[in-house]
């Protein structure tokens, strides 16, 4: 590969090529929009990725790749970085000897989320570097910087990018391939990586003394561009907000920051003092302005309805102008809605039909909750539909109470909901409570990843298969079924009609691949008969 | 060279190949020398609901995103959705709609996406030879015939509305 190359690729494709480049030796994750194809396209390059069975693990697995010495890579949504959380903040607190990066990629405007939050704050939360990328160029060469940060100063760092810097395709021109300094290699370091109180009370000053260093060197560090323009108007941006600014305002002085934790406040002291007006423009919550203006710096923020969704150049243009005018609504699109065929309409329309309260959970299936149907209650994150499920059969009168099920998918099972079903058994509902788990064999809402259940790994490769029917037993579940839904049988009818009248603990697993897979599921099947026909013989 | 930003945006339902149509206008830009930007909101768009991409060529690029009101090119797969975003496009923008090619004249139906880059293509300065290219690899080899038989049924269609 030439260093002149010019290659069009997404966010996600420039983080994966530049770990690969890196020689990053694992990467694991979780699918979630708009993060997925990070790993993919690793996985394709022919770097070591796998999907676990939730970000946590995720990020606890790599977490001892980079004890061990390696580069590792942790990738996820921005709900997946709540689930990482507890690893997060105190792998902060043992630091790493090789290099780990977690790529949090938050999804402002919710194109597929149930929320927007805005995971900047995790890094100032758990005191970890972050970098912002504003597009694909800067996705390769952030990736590459953040390992290179994380090895040299021993703390993870914190890659955030959002949906349009994930998701759009710019033109990239790596460098050469740079593996790491050393091979992986264990040395112990009881005191620095046993966080008992005794040791994590010297940690804590040592991640604060390694922060206040970090800080100092991002003053003069290579980050944070300076595009030099009128001193009437400043703006203080990062991430893709850079793009919109420079086209809603090109004659504007703009400081764009690239490592937005720990901030470089003495650099963006003197911006602030050469220009008139400083603007700073964000997406999502105000987190560098409050950083800013808690350091007695004045600039000005975005009004507080620009808060809400994704930023543009027309939305920048508003925010320079200070108008607070309501915003022109789109017509509305087309919803998505549940495929023709999915076996999931049978299952809802039984719900719809036995008037249930639905606990429901995060996937294609949350769609049930859309007309037709119409047939959800509620949906907070992965996983919570068991646990909701419960708290509701506890505290409501026993004729509703009764109604109650749980709708949960079976990567989202795998994910979030394990404990959730060994919670249904501990503390079982005084009538009762029914568990549906839609097993379509694949996690189907991000583009069909392989999961633990499907017996498969990231690139498809048979490994030992998470049986559900078998851990619901196991944890004490007497009542499991497993029923394909299909047109023209009742079975699955008769089956859930069956549980919630029992006023037991029941698990129904209703099993069908999704129909978008089928053929892909044929294909792979084959291939695994063929391989093991050719080691019989 | 005068930094003449080129916008483009294509709209339609999921699974219409709305994100792979842009994916070739982007690499055909790129080919032909120009900067690009590609952009697109694909969550959910497997599952048949409102799925748009951008894409922006010239000499410099700043947002991915077109803004509304300024597409130069609007290409709209599912004739019904025109509604939902005419509102992209610029006074003097031009529209392409499936009716710019009749679908009985498509060796596969499914190449609808492709026979609308060919009436765009009929509008850009872009060389034949870089759209072919980008068809080429952004398709398995087994496809190349069909698409390029779109391609041209839908350039063909503007030149004739050009002379007429």
């Amino acid at each position: 590969m030439s260093e002149s190359e010019r290659r069009l690729l997404s966010g996600d494709e420039a983080i994966a090529l530049a770990a690969y480049h890196a020689g990053v030796a694992l990467g694991a994750g979780y699918p979630g929009t708009p993060s997925t194809e990070i790993l993919e396209y690793f996985s394709e390059l022919g770097g070591p990725a796998r999907w676990s069975p939730n970000e946590k693990v995720a990020l606890e697995v790599a977490l001892g790749a980079a004890f061990g010495g390696a580069r590792a890579l942790a990738t996820m949504k921005h709900v997946g970085l709540n689930v990482a959380a507890d690893p997060l903040f105190t792998a902060a607190y043992t630091g790493v000897v090789g290099a780990l990066v977690v790529v949090s990629a938050d999804d402002p405007g919710m194109a597929s989320s149930q929320n927007e939050q805005d995971n900047r704050h995790y890094a100032r939360a758990a005191g970890v570097p972050m970098l912002e990328p504003s597009d694909s160029q800067e996705a390769y060469d952030f990736t590459l910087a953040a390992l290179e940060l994380s090895e040299r100063w021993g703390l993870p760092v914190l890659l955030r990018a959002t949906t349009r810097v994930c998701h759009s395709k710019t033109i990239v021109r790596p460098g050469p391939p740079r593996g790491p300094a050393k091979p992986p290699h264990f040395e112990h370091n009881i005191r620095g990586r046993v966080m008992i109180p005794a040791n994590a009370r010297p940690a804590h000053r040592r991640l604060r003394q390694k922060l206040a260093e970090i800080q100092a060197w991002n003053e003069t560090s290579s980050f944070n561009r300076l595009t030099p323009g009128s001193p009437s108007l400043g703006i203080i941006t990062s991430g893709i907000s850079f793009a919109h600014a420079r086209e809603a305002a090109p004659d504007a002085s703009v400081l764009k920051l690239e490592m937005t934790y720990p901030l470089p406040l003495g650099k963006i002291a003197q911006f602030v003092r050469s220009v008139q007006r400083c603007v700073v423009i964000e997406e999502g919550d105000p987190y560098l302005v409050d950083s800013i203006r808690a350091a007695g710096l004045a600039v000005e923020g975005k009004p507080e309805m620009y808060r809400f969704g994704e930023l543009d150049v027309a939305r920048v243009r508003r925010i320079l102008q200070r108008d607070t005018s309501p915003e022109p609504a789109p017509p509305p699109g087309k919803p998505p809605q549940l495929c023709e065929g999915c076996q999931y309409r049978q299952v809802f329309e039984c719900l719809r039909k036995k008037d249930c309260i639905v606990a429901g959970d995060i996937g294609c299936y949350t769609l049930g909750v859309l007309p037709p149907f119409e047939a959800m209650d509620s949906c907070v994150c992965m996983g919570a539909s068991v646990g909701v499920g419960l708290g509701l059969r506890h505290v409501l009168p026993p004729a509703e109470a009764r109604r109650v099920v749980s709708v949960i998918g079976d990567s989202t099972f795998v994910h979030g909901g394990i404990t959730g079903l060994v919670e249904m058994v501990y503390n079982p509902p005084p009538t009762g409570h029914v568990l549906i788990i839609l097993d379509n064999l694949t996690t189907a809402m991000t583009g069909h990843q392989e999961h633990p259940a499907t017996g498969r790994k990231l690139n498809h490769e048979p490994t030992t298969r998470l049986v559900l029917e078998d851990l619901a037993r196991a944890v004490g579940v007497k009542r499991v079924h497993v029923v394909e839904p299909r047109a023209g049988s009742s079975e699955f009818e008769q089956v859930l009609e069956e549980c919630l009248a029992s006023g037991e603990l029941a698990v129904i697993i209703a099993r069908r691949p999704c129909l978008l897979i089928v053929k892909r599921l044929r294909e792979l099947e084959r291939c695994e008969t063929e391989q093991k026909s050719s080691h019989a013989q | 060279m005068p930094n003449e930003l080129t916008n483009i945006v294509v709209a339609g339902l999921g699974g219409q190949g709305i994100l792979s149509a842009t994916d070739i206008v982007a690499e055909a830009a790129l080919r032909a020398g120009h900067e690009v930007k590609k952009s697109e909101i694909k969550g959910m768009s497997q599952r048949g609901g409102s799925v748009t991409s951008d894409v922006r060529f010239g000499r410099q690029v700043l947002s991915p995103m077109v803004p509304a009101g300024e597409a130069d090119y609007l290409l709209v797969l599912a004739a019904d959705q025109v509604p939902a975003y005419r509102h992209l496009l610029r006074l003097g923008g031009t529209l392409l709609t499936p009716e710019a090619v009749d679908p009985n004249q498509l060796a596969n139906r499914k190449a609808l996406n492709v026979a609308l880059l060919g009436c765009l293509s009929a509008h850009l300065n872009i060389a034949a030879e870089h759209w072919l290219a980008a068809l080429r690899a952004n398709f398995p080899e087994s496809f190349f015939d069909a698409n390029r038989q779109a391609f041209e049924l839908g350039r063909q269609s503007q030149q004739k509305t050009a002379t007429t």
